[in-house]
């Protein structure tokens, strides 16, 4: 034991006289290791928030009975079914704002709820009579008597104001006192189902019920006792959100892997650098009598510590970076699922221990090379060593091989495979066949470069930098990938951007969006509106929910208006689209539902409604950015007539531009700012954009943080190698040059390394972002966008490549200028 | 203490196998020393390597300090090397990284045989009390021989073998060196087997054979 002790002690030594060797290899590790586990962290979270969502009042444990059409149902089918000896408890849901927050509001019945019916009766109303007032009355019948309570996990409560406060809703209702209960999923508020329905304005209405049990003798099925209205669905633990974000959240997690590899590159080259200028020591311990399987235990003793180390370093930055990046993940999450995700992190052990796990798998993963060869070491230096040249050269083959199978397989992925993961995997080999290619490539350019200038510094100056490019190959290739993801994410992002400005400027055609907060007012509204001279025309938004073949479906209401069949923004269609569709005869689908279904204009399509289903033929396919539902246009007639509970609140307003302000000062004057909701285009704009900007803004924080990465993967390598380049240096300082000016050459070197890095990079970013927008982005999401060049974009990042591998390069450098000359004639002393 | 009965090392090549040794027989008494000489390329570091047992022969028997190396495994020849024999390079083989004083002590203490009294007398004899807190990069050839010496011996090994320890000194300090080598060895009384080029070299040790053409004369 104490032999390996030593031996450990020995092979430690090292890393004392390279501390800048052990710095990029903890780096690398603790950076990829935060990265990766940032990621996990925040998918972590987000699934968390779904989970409680979802066990929310039994939705795991309990089959409940919900509306065929997806909208909320008359009291009066919860009291039919009772009767008939159904053991079903109500809830009512519904979204309320209070001081610009949206909460979810659930309504519950505590006398009917199953024991057991999620976190609600176990850990809320079990809590016991420990209530604020000290009344020693149970949660459960203080919700039942007046003015009941709202309970909500701790920082819902804490952000509304405070146990026992009663904030005002932006509806003019007031909120029970609230109360801090446990296990409740963020920003939802539990309170007794007749309150729940005032403050919903849904009075006598229910969203769905729990069945705890069927009657055993049925003399009516649920179909007949009902109307068809309810049907039963059983407990799921995997909810409706959780399945919608499943996309996201992997394109959040390909993402952290590929920081993740981004990171293993550095480690690798780290560990191989390490392996090989410690060749000679293990040789002596081994000669000395150090067994291979000894100072192969031992470095991997050694290697499992360092990695521990840094995987522990590198969780807590991960902690930090999931910290800082949660507010936008939350906030991109409610504004394309309406997902609820809290904001503060709250993690598992088992995350700790996942992130240095991580740490040491890569750590082993990466130096599984050079274990091996310290494992199979010969104990003696061959008679005719290797030429340097020869064993770089074989390792190009090599790489050469396996990025020709590494392309095969990515032919192979897009000629066959479909699926997201396949993507992925698309994406990974085009990328890794790529980095592979760079060493020959670069190889390639400055055997040209060197064919083409005279004299025999310049000569020497391309010679030397084809030489070097070999030391700094698995630098410049996490160089090469974090640039091509860059140039990719930031091309989908834009290119999306332009996409999406010009989609909006079709869809929101119309210069006001008014909505009734009261929907009894709806049609006062519009009346009120449609006698005004400056308003052009008063256009319903009247939607319902359903579903196609299980997928959620919104069923949007339009009347026959040019600012529709002007300015919608189709992708296909039949020629005689817009009127078909007025005329109820067909109806116009997202982007979405048609891929989803593999739906063409002319295809018949059924949906299903309360007032009778639908059938008919779809007529047009329109683009539907960053919904995860479905969506169908229907003529608003055919809407109203087969939803009668749609929704009917809102309107858009064509509006003579000069006239807007004019009209929205009158309406609200007309109304109050209590009943009616009115914003214009430009708002209405601007919303979206920051909720566009947000869904990218993780994407981008990752993408900038792998660049980083890369950065210091090339600054680390050209300290490591600066001492190396001393032989190659010394002779032409003795020749004459000055070091000023090899110096200066070193830079330039550097730089130019980079720069042919960063061109290559542009191609293979272009091909990034096609696989993003026309294979990832389709699996996820759905939609397709045209891909636009951003040439500026790649300037910039050509720009920080140089900016970085010129700082890189500029430490070495400058130790060279202050060299004194007697380190560089301690060269030609050793080469005696 | 070393004992090799017709023992024969083949390697191969492009060419076709090259017989290296053919053969060789060959008796090494405790407390004796002996020089081998030949041409360069004549074998002598492979029939030190055999003898080390860092290789193993094709044919014939090794036998180092009673026990045979036929059929040994790796881990019994590590421990093999480290109780018992010393090795002395050429090119020193230092670790670069330790400073001289754990250098010195670093055989020693993986063999679990560190003897703090023994190691810092050895350290003076072989002149190097000043400079224990050097790197061996700070150190000139005839400094880091001796302190390779100090580490091989520090661990009283039955058998040292040196493949051309002063090739790379010149010939006073090689003269030096192999003068104080050969005193402590007399103390330590192990078996000593150097190669070397130099036949004037040679003459300061008990015995000396020549390796030519694969075989002793
Ligand atoms: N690992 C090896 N593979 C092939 N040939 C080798 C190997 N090691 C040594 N040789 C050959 O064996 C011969 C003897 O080498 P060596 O023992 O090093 O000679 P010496 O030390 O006497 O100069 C030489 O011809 C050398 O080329
Ligand atoms: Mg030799």
């Amino acid at each position: 034991m104490k032999r390996h002790l030593w031996t450990l002690a020995v092979l430690l030594s090292h890393w004392r006289r390279r501390p800048f060797q052990l710095m990029t290899l903890v780096i690398g590790l603790a950076v990829a290791t935060a990265l990766w586990s940032g990621v996990q962290a925040l998918n972590v979270q987000a699934r968390q928030s779904y989970d409680q969502a979802a066990r929310l009042i039994g939705g795991d444990a309990f089959a409940s009975l919900r509306p065929t059409n997806g909208t909320n149902f008359e009291q009066a089918l919860y009291v039919t079914l009772r009767r008939a000896g159904w053991d079903v408890s109500p809830v009512i849901e519904g979204d309320v704002r209070i001081a610009d927050r949206s909460i979810r509001i659930v309504g519950i019945d505590p006398v009917t709820l199953p024991q057991g019916a999620g976190p609600i009766t176990r850990d809320a109303l079990d809590d016991g009579p420990e209530t604020a007032d000290g009344s020693g009355e149970s949660r459960a019948v203080r919700l039942l008597t007046a003015p009941s309570l709202a309970l909500g996990d701790a920082e819902t409560v804490a952000a509304l104001g405070g146990v026992d406060t009663r904030p005002t809703l932006g509806n003019g209702g007031q909120l029970p006192p609230l109360v801090v209960a446990t296990s409740l999923p963020p920003e939802t508020l539990v309170t007794d189902v007749g309150v729940a329905q005032a403050l919903l304005d849904q009075p006598g209405r229910l969203s769905r019920l729990i069945l705890t049990a069927a009657p055993e003798t049925r003399s009516q099925s649920l179909a007949d006792l009902t109307g068809g209205a309810l049907e039963r669905v059983e407990p799921d633990d995997q909810g409706d959100l959780e399945r919608l974000t499943d996309s996201f959240h992997l394109n959040l997690t390909a993402f952290g892997f590929l920081s993740f590899l981004v990171g293993l590159f550095i480690v690798h080259g780290a560990i191989g650098l390490a392996f090989e200028q410690r060749r000679p020591m293990l040789r002596t311990m081994r000669a000395c009598g150090v067994s291979a399987r000894a100072l192969t235990a031992v470095m991997l003793l050694e290697l499992t510590t360092i990695s521990a180390l840094a995987g522990i370093i590198g969780t807590v930055a991960g902690y930090v970076i999931a910290s800082a990046l949660l507010p936008d993940v939350a906030a991109s999450l409610r504004g394309l699922y309406g997902a609820r995700v809290a904001g503060e992190l709250s993690l598992q052990p088992s995350w700790w221990l996942a992130g240095v796990a991580i740490s040491v798998i890569g750590a082993l993963v990466a130096a599984g090379s050079s274990l091996y060869r310290a494992w199979r070491l010969p104990l003696f230096a061959t008679a005719q060593p290797e030429a340097w040249a020869g064993a770089e050269a074989r390792a190009r083959r090599w790489q050469l091989a396996a990025a020709v199978f590494l392309a095969a397989i990515a032919i192979g992925v897009l000629l066959q495979a479909s699926g997201l993961v396949a993507g992925f995997v698309l994406m990974g080999s085009v990328l890794l066949a790529a980095a592979l290619l760079l060493p020959s490539a670069l190889v390639g350019l400055l055997a040209i470069a060197q064919r083409l200038v005279r004299g025999p510094v310049a000569q020497w100056f391309f010679a030397d930098a084809r030489q070097q490019s070999g030391g700094l190959s698995l630098a410049l290739m996490a160089l090469l990938l974090a640039l091509a993801v860059n140039i990719g994410v930031g091309t989908m992002v834009d290119s999306f951007r332009q996409t999406f400005t010009g989609w909006l400027d079709q869809r929101l055609a119309a210069e006001l969006y008014v909505g009734a907060r009261d929907p009894a007012r709806a049609a006062d509204i519009a009346d009120w509106l449609e006698t005004r001279n400056d308003v052009d025309a008063v256009l319903p938004v009247w939607d319902a929910e359903t579903r196609y073949r299980g997928f959620p479906v919104e069923v949007f209401g339009f009347s026959n208006h040019p600012t529709y069949s002007d300015h919608w923004p189709l992708l296909a269609s039949l020629p005689d689209a817009w009127s078909e569709a007025e005329a109820g005869r067909a109806v116009l689908i997202s982007e979405q539902l048609a891929r989803r279904f593999a739906l063409a204009p002319g295809d018949p399509i059924d949906i299903a409604a309360p007032g009778g289903d639908w059938d008919g033929t779809v007529a047009a396919i329109y683009s539907d950015y960053g919904n995860p539902r479905g969506q169908v246009m229907i003529a608003v007639d055919e809407l109203v007539a087969r939803f009668p509970h749609a929704e009917r609140g809102n309107f858009a307003v064509r509006v003579a531009p000069e006239a807007v302000d004019t009209v929205m000062d009158d309406l609200t004057a007309a109304f109050g700012a209590g009943t009616v909701e009115v914003v214009d285009q430009r708002t209405i704009k601007d919303i979206s954009q920051r909720i566009f900007d947000r869904t990218f803004a993780v994407t981008l924080a990752l993408n900038t943080l792998t660049l980083i990465v890369a950065g210091i993967a090339l600054l680390a390598s050209l300290l490591t190698l600066a001492d190396a380049r001393l032989p190659q240096l010394a002779p032409l300082w003795a020749l004459g040059l000055t070091r000023r000016r090899l110096a200066a050459m070193e830079l330039i070197k550097a730089a130019t390394l980079a720069l042919l890095t960063a061109l290559l990079a542009i191609p293979l970013g272009l091909a990034v972002a096609w696989i993003l927008t026309n294979v990832i982005n389709v699996e996820a999401f759905g939609w397709q966008l045209p891909v636009y060049a951003f040439p500026e974009q790649w300037l910039r990042l050509i720009v920080l490549a140089l900016i970085t591998a010129i700082a890189a390069a500029a430490w070495p450098a400058l130790s060279l200028r202050r060299m004194p000359p007697t380190k560089l004639l301690k060269v030609f002393a050793d080469e005696r | 203490m070393l004992t090799l009965r017709n023992v024969s090392k083949t390697y191969p090549s492009a060419q076709g196998p090259v017989h290296v040794l053919r053969g060789i027989d060959l008796d090494l008494p405790a407390g004796q020393t002996l020089a081998l000489t030949g041409e360069s390329g004549s074998g002598k570091s492979t029939l030190l390597h055999l003898a080390a047992a860092l290789d193993a022969a094709d044919g014939g028997e090794i036998v180092v300090a009673g026990q045979s190396l036929v059929g040994m495994g790796d881990s019994a020849r590590a421990q093999l090397r480290r109780e018992r024999i010393g090795l002395v390079f050429q090119q020193f083989n230092l670790v670069p990284s330790l400073k001289v004083r754990e250098n010195l002590a670093f055989q020693a203490r993986i063999a679990g045989r560190h003897d703090p009294a023994w190691v810092e007398s050895l350290t003076q004899k072989l002149g190097l009390s000043k400079l224990v807190d050097r790197y061996p990069e700070q150190l000139s050839g005839g400094q880091q021989q001796r302190v390779a010496i100090g580490r091989t011996l520090a661990c009283r090994p039955n058998l040292i073998l040196a493949d051309e320890p002063t090739g790379n000194l010149d010939e006073e300090t090689s003269d030096a060196v192999l003068k104080l080598c050969l005193d402590l060895v007399e103390q330590t009384g192990s078996a000593f087997l150097m190669v070397t080029h130099s036949p004037r070299l040679a003459g300061l040790l008990g015995r000396r054979i020549h390796l030519s053409a694969g075989r002793l004369a």
